[in-house]
């Protein structure tokens, strides 16, 4: 008698072409990934028509949105040093500690006078804390000192000159930009950035 | 999960006696599984879309006025940027001629600068110099619009200069000074 075999079939897939897609698009991920670096306040950036990428290093952005403005240097080490050099003009020091954790904060969002004050904060404290900007008026001129110092910094650190890039949002009336610019101008910084999303920006239609 | 098929290779020459051949498969599941969250991961908390810089030169705010060349008035172009994302543009000097009201599209403003590029390139053979004007009322969008255009129909020479009271009454004037918000 012969037996009848009943083909098993195995429920198992080949998952090896799965893999390789997984695994290249993990690649394509890693490579092209930059950490989403949370906005202070909400900025919805302009669109235009520039291709030309930000820089990575010796770059430092003024974030202005609700009328506020925020400064954020690139480079840990650049970011430390110009704290020392802001505690030396404004007569206070830094312990070790706490240069390592101002380190880690991507942008200054308090007046000069609240900085230990926000720097012993949890990185989630600091994210509630309720920032009210970098002072911009001519008194304090806060917003001054810190690009320049952070100037100063880059050239020591780095001998190359900052970059420095605003970053607006679109509905930031111009007066406010105007206080910015006018600020970096006081300083002969003539040149600098703006930073703008890919896109069709203020109507414009896309290029032809 | 992991099973081994033992069913053997493909061929086996007619031989009574199989021999069991280790298969060489593994079980992909749980690195594809990986793969993808890691995947997730990533997508979640890159941009993919990076941000662009635009580069802005200002002119010079020295005081010394005296390397500063006086902008000819038969090559000049201004606009000026008023709220309701509308701007005024005139030739020439100001208050001489009444400024035009144009919105940002491409059939308004792109056409215009490119017209106009043409005629003063035409009738003074100098390249057109456009001077912006952003009002208190205007906002950052639209000045980056501008800019944007500017590289678009390639102004060489352009700059975001202060605006005259003279200007800011003619928006006034025409409803284009108003609180947005």
């Amino acid at each position: 008698m012969a037996r009848i075999k009943v083909p098993r079939k195995s429920t198992a897939i080949d998952m090896t072409a799965m893999c390789d897609v997984a695994f290249l698009l993990l690649t394509f991920f890693i490579m092209t990934a930059k950490v989403r670096t949370e906005d202070p306040v909400p900025i919805d950036m302009p669109k235009s028509s520039i291709q030309q990428p930000i820089p990575e290093n010796d770059f430092a952005t003024i974030s202005v949105g609700s009328q506020k403005a925020f400064f954020g240097i690139e480079g840990v080490n650049i970011r430390k040093q110009t704290l020392i050099q802001m505690g030396e003009l404004y007569k206070t020091t830094f312990t070790p500690d706490e240069l390592n954790r101002f380190s880690t904060i991507t942008s200054i969002g308090v007046p000069f006078n609240q900085m230990h004050q926000f720097i012993a904060l949890s990185a989630d404290d600091q994210k509630k804390y309720n920032k009210p900007g970098i002072p911009r008026d001519s008194v304090s001129n806060e917003l001054f000192n810190w690009i320049r110092e952070a100037r100063k910094a880059t050239v020591a650190l780095d001998n190359a000159q900052l970059r420095i890039a605003i970053k607006g949002d679109s509905k930031e009336e111009y007066p406010v930009i105007k206080d910015v610019i006018n600020i970096l101008q006081k300083q002969k910084v003539n040149k600098f950035s703006l930073i703008t999303n890919l896109g069709s920006g203020g109507g414009a239609a896309p290029k032809k | 999960m992991a099973e081994l098929d033992t069913s053997g290779g493909g061929k086996h020459k007619g031989g009574k006696v199989r021999s069991k051949k280790q298969s060489t498969r593994v079980d992909l599941t749980a690195m594809v599984d990986l793969a993808f969250l890691l995947i997730t991961f990533f997508i979640m908390t890159t941009t993919l879309a990076k941000p662009k810089a635009m580069d802005l030169t200002m002119p010079d705010k020295d005081d010394k006025t005296k390397d500063q060349l006086a902008v000819k008035a038969s090559s000049s172009l201004t606009l000026l940027l008023g709220s309701n994302d509308k701007l005024e543009w005139y030739l020439g000097e100001a208050g001489k001629s009444a400024p035009t009201i144009i919105g940002y599209g491409p059939n308004d403003l792109r056409k215009l600068l490119v017209e106009k590029k043409a005629d003063i390139e035409k009738a003074t053979g100098k390249p057109m110099i456009v001077l912006i004007k952003p009002s208190s009322k205007s906002n950052y969008k639209n000045v980056v619009a501008i800019l944007d255009e500017m590289n678009i129909v390639n102004v060489q020479s352009y700059a975001i200069v202060d605006i005259l009271p003279i200007e800011v009454t003619d928006l006034q004037k025409n409803g284009l000074y108003n609180d947005t918000k």
